[in-house]
């Protein structure tokens, strides 16, 4: 039963960005916009790229998925979709789990894989490219958990805008600190390990009660 | 064994079912039960409370007082999901998803009757032939019938439907009225609101009677 849902969940999410792909690429758009732009304020001077590199790319991840956190469950809550979730005979936060999984896979997922062609853009050495790309891919599932918790608060308000953002961005700094960071001890030649595993116990933290704080905020939404 | 789901209790048993918005008290406190193969029909004006005691009943609500039993069980809100099939106001469609993928969707999240195709539910609601036409390129009445094809692939038994002849034209409403007969004389219950303009299902039906909170 479980697994129907979740199933039925996903095909729906990938044939809705399928009809949709156009605003599908928007995240990633602006994320490339954003490394680019960065590049070429910063100049053609390779020293201070690459020391920058870190935090432009983990900002530009970042950003791309609090521009795509809005629609997580605004469409699902306008046309009624969330009732027939609260109404399912599988728990609601199996359901957020899943919807935010997809919403993982769909922003964040494209971005890590067009990582190591952004990080040239940046001129980031090659040897911290495995320790970047590592800190994301530990780091952007607990920006889509949060995130869920926060697009879960605010839907039901009319326009959210930028209260997700104030609202997220606190939750996000220490992901930052600890994702951007890992990579810049890397490139000052110290162990990067510490910070990945604290990323680890964030997402091991947030998997299970991100969900089940979302859910708890939509029921209230939805009374 | 006074927990074990019986055969002989009704569908649905409420029993001083109250509900108050910011402590002011919308309706209440009730008490009513629909049987199988019995309809309940609850009128009353704008305002009266129809909807929320339908989202009350279905769990979506929560805040209630009173207790609400599903065949003699005590059933809190949350276990409330998965016996009911309810069709609100919004239909609960995606408007880029075509009928049947809408419906495939909906079967997935909240399961099928047994024995019952898409295609054949499609048929029942008149949409035979809009296959794959995307809800947005839908009218709002075709949009409700789709919205009853999921009520008749639900396996829930209790319908709680709001408000279901809004938007149809008179084969819409006999369509609806057909439905829930064939729902009833499946041993299943409904719980209709209207606000009174549009003629009852013709089957077994109760009244009850909203007036507004004074």
């Amino acid at each position: 039963m479980m697994l129907a849902a979740a199933r039925a969940l996903v095909v729906r999410d990938l044939t809705l960005l399928w009809r949709r792909r156009g605003d599908a690429l928007q995240p990633a758009l602006f994320a490339l916009l954003v490394v680019v732009l960065f590049a070429l304020a910063l100049g053609a001077e390779p020293a201070a790229l690459a020391r920058a590199a870190p935090a432009v790319l983990w900002l530009a991840v970042l950003l791309a998925g609090l521009l795509a956190l809005d629609t997580l469950f605004r469409g699902d809550a306008e046309d009624g979709s969330l009732d027939q979730w609260l109404l399912a005979p599988v728990p609601l936060p199996w359901l957020v789990l899943v919807r935010t999984a997809m919403h993982w896979a769909t922003t964040a997922l494209p971005l890590l894989l067009a990582t190591p062609l952004l990080a040239e853009m940046m001129q980031l050495p090659p040897r911290q490219l495995p320790v970047l790309m590592a800190s994301l891919a530990l780091g952007t599932p607990v920006l889509s958990l949060l995130g869920a918790v926060v697009a879960a608060l605010t839907v039901g308000m009319r326009r959210a805008g930028i209260l997700v953002a104030l609202l997220a961005l606190p939750l996000y700094v220490p992901v930052l600190v600890f994702g951007a960071g890992s990579v810049a001890a890397a490139a000052q030649g110290l162990d990067p390990t510490g910070a990945l595993l604290l990323l680890g116990a964030g997402l091991a933290l947030a998997l299970p009660l991100a969900p089940l704080a979302a859910a708890a905020a939509i029921r209230i939404s939805q009374s | 064994m006074p927990d074990a789901p019986s055969a002989s209790a009704p569908l649905l048993d409420v029993r001083g079912l109250g509900f108050a918005r910011d402590d002011l008290p919308l309706f209440g406190p009730l008490d009513f039960s629909v049987e199988a193969g019995e309809a309940l029909l609850v009128q009353g004006g704008n305002g009266a409370g129809k909807t929320t005691l339908l989202r009350v009943l279905a769990g979506l609500l929560d805040g209630g007082r009173g207790e609400v039993r599903l065949r003699g069980v005590p059933a809190a809100a949350a276990a409330r999901a998965g016996q009911v099939a309810y069709l609100g106001h919004l239909p609960g469609l995606k408007a880029d998803l075509g009928a049947v993928e809408n419906l495939e969707y909906l079967c997935g999240l909240l399961g099928r009757r047994e024995g019952v195709e898409i295609d054949r539910a499609l048929a029942i609601v008149g949409l035979a032939g809009y296959e794959d036409a995307p809800a947005r390129n839908l009218s709002a009445g075709q949009r409700r019938r789709l919205a009853l094809a999921r009520l008749w692939l639900s396996p829930a038994r209790l319908w709680l439907l709001d408000e279901p002849y809004a938007n149809l034209d008179l084969p819409g409403i006999e369509l609806v009225n057909r439905m829930v007969r064939a729902h009833l004389d499946d041993g299943g219950g409904a719980l209709v609101t209207t606000h009174g303009a549009y003629a009852a299902p013709p089957v077994r039906t109760r009244l009850l009677q909203l007036e507004r909170a004074a």
